[in-house]
């Protein structure tokens, strides 16, 4: 399996893990295993939702992302601000004072997100209008669900809306522009998208529907945050006039904006990963008739629930909500010179079955049947004590060499009783009996060492991250 | 060959619309695991969700028997429900004896045993009034 399509921006900051179960146990794909220790995150398996960074009270889990001075790679840079940006304000009513002070900051020239937002829209809707045969579209505009349909909903990958989405939209129209405005050659503009989301760093690395994404770097939106406070209260003495987006664009910053900017009636919109998943699974089997488009958001509340934005999603939500109030309805319109590259996907998704147990049929189902052995010996809790989120993920990682039963501290604990039972028997019968002094010695020293050996074992399970802080 | 047969049953519980669909949500889940194609998943997932769902309207629940080889899969829907009045008329698209409480949930379209035929590549119906009625469905891997 080509190993680039699994480029991640998630990843584990081990001197911060402490070991604890709270990722694993969240991990939508259940991708994260604690192994010595420390998280482990299974790159197959992720889909780079963020909701491990989410969880971590020990800040372990990370994004990678580009720094601010990346803008000096550059000779001319321009500036993609996501929608979310934009509700991360208290009092914001002027979107030009933000985009003023990303000016002010470094950037020579901001492309809103927001507007390429309304030309996937009009795009999207005739596109949805076109194609009945393939209803329900699901809107592809967040990487981790496509990345989740990818590898677990092959059924419904003929489903995506084959659509860029708007931040690619964005920086491919951001750099022909630039280059036309400024004279610039395309490989000397920088288009720098601020990111809400450790979803779309990874997509701009490892895009989704077309070869190379535009986009050559990526700040977050938690880093710039700071920067820009200052910065706006300067541009609001006479903010200049960049901003070229209106409700249905800078709409798409939360979520069922997308569906409501593809104006059309039958729709859904879920947000969530819990709740995407259900959806899915339900589509799967085919219960939602009559519905023309799907738009799924990973993180709670949309895009302005991404681990990299700063306010609560719910108030941010609001904020977006008051600005909106004070927008024209579409400001941006599809361009005339719009090329089929620049909007519509020019590769297709493929199904990665990145969680079969075996390499044929048969040898899976041997897998299975073993899988189906093994919960019924272990206790079914779902402790996480062994470094796999269930009994029966423990059970698969046996049957793919990757764990063995002593990982189950239940299993282990029940083996030690039994040893001391027997040893407890062996003096009995050995009083009993008159067993000669060597030959008792002997025995009883065998016994003594495998119930050590356990021991050690329970021992190594539980206290691997002591033994750390110890040393 | 004990070893490439995967045997797997489920009981299905009567009306409680919230669990319906779990066997077939878990069938689905095995089968991807297991590898097989996903227009065969489509299949399977379609036709015993249909027939689950059957066995929560119609039958006070059932059991569900699915084995799994490398070239077939075979499900068993068995209830003691009332049995099929009239088979040709329930194989009909837009039939339905489903009562207006369960429609109201969406249910009860009359797409249920069409949907099933459609989506299997065999399948037998044995019912008697009174007694209950057993659906084998059997959905063949691709030579």
């Amino acid at each position: 399996m080509n190993n680039h399509k699994f480029f991640h921006s998630v990843y584990l900051n081990e001197e911060l893990c402490n070991g604890c179960i709270n990722c694993i146990k969240r991990c939508p794909t259940q991708a994260i295993r604690v192994r010595n220790g420390k998280a482990v995150i299974t790159s197959q398996f992720c889909i780079d939702c963020g909701e491990c960074i989410r969880i971590c009270a020990h800040h372990a889990k990370r994004s990678n992302y580009d720094r601010p001075d990346i803008l000096s790679n550059f000779k001319y840079t321009v500036a993609l601000p996501a929608p979310s940006l934009y509700s991360q304000f208290n009092n914001l009513d002027d979107i030009n004072i933000l985009l003023t002070a990303l000016i002010y900051m470094g950037f020579d020239d901001v492309f809103e997100v927001a507007s390429a937002a309304e030309i996937v829209s009009e795009v999207s809707h005739k596109y949805i209008d076109e194609h009945p045969e393939k209803w329900p579209l699901i809107s592809t505009a967040c990487p981790s669900v496509v990345r989740l349909i990818r590898v677990r909903f092959p059924n419904l990958i003929d489903h995506l809306l084959p659509i860029n989405p708007p931040v690619e939209v964005a920086a491919r129209l951001a750099r022909k522009y630039a280059a036309e405005k400024a004279g610039i050659a395309p490989e000397d503009i920088g288009i720098i998208f601020i990111s809400p989301c450790p979803s779309k760093v990874a997509y701009a690395k490892e895009p989704l529907g077309t070869e190379k994404s535009a986009i050559d770097g990526v700040l977050a939106i938690k880093d710039i945050y700071p920067l820009l406070l200052p910065l706006m209260l300067e541009a609001e003495k006479s903010p200049m006039n960049l901003s070229r987006a209106g409700q249905i664009g800078v709409g798409w910053g939360s979520h069922g904006g997308e569906a409501a900017g593809i104006v059309t009636d039958n729709y859904l919109a879920a947000d969530g990963i819990d709740n995407v998943i259900r959806v899915l699974e339900d589509l799967e089997d085919e219960k939602f008739s009559n519905l023309s488009f799907i738009e799924l958001n990973s993180c709670d509340g949309g895009c302005v629930g991404g681990v990299l934005t700063v306010e609560n999603p719910y108030v941010a939500q609001a904020k977006l909500k008051k600005l909106n109030r004070h927008l024209p309805e579409v400001v941006t319109h599809a361009p005339a010179d719009l090329t089929e590259e620049e909007i519509y996907w020019t590769e297709e998704v493929e199904y990665l079955p990145v969680f079969r147990l075996g390499d044929s049929m048969k040898e899976s189902i041997m897998m299975m049947n073993r899988v189906e052995r093994l919960c019924q010996k272990f206790p079914g809790l779902d402790c996480g004590a062994c470094g796999a989120p269930t009994c029966k993920a423990l059970a698969e990682d046996i049957v793919r060499g990757k764990a063995n039963e002593t990982y189950c501290i239940h299993i282990l604990k029940d083996q030690i009783h039994s040893l001391t039972r027997s040893m407890n028997s062996l003096v009995n019968s050995a009083s009993a009996y008159e067993m000669k002094g060597n030959d008792y010695r002997y025995i009883f020293k065998q016994y003594l060492k495998t119930l050590l050996s356990d021991i050690s074992l329970l021992d190594a399970a539980l206290n691997l991250n002591k033994e750390d802080k110890d040393e | 060959m004990e070893n490439s047969l995967m045997s797997l049953k489920y009981h299905v519980s009567p009306t409680d619309f919230t669990r319906a669909g779990e066997a077939s949500s878990d069938v689905k889940n095995k089968l991807k695991k297991l590898g097989v194609p996903p227009e065969i998943i489509r299949k399977v997932a379609i036709a015993m969700y249909e027939g689950e769902i059957n066995m929560v309207i119609h039958a006070n629940g059932g059991d569900i028997f699915v084995d799994i080889t490398p070239d077939t899969i075979h499900m068993e829907l068995k209830d003691v429900g009332p049995g099929i009045e009239d088979i040709d008329k329930a194989m009909q698209a837009g039939y339905s004896t489903a009562p207006d409480d369960v429609r109201s949930l969406g249910f009860g379209a009359g797409m249920g045993l069409p949907n099933m035929k459609k989506n299997s590549d065999t399948m037998d119906i044995q019912t008697v009034l009174g007694q209950g009625t057993t659906v084998i469905m059997t959905v063949n891997m691709p030579e």
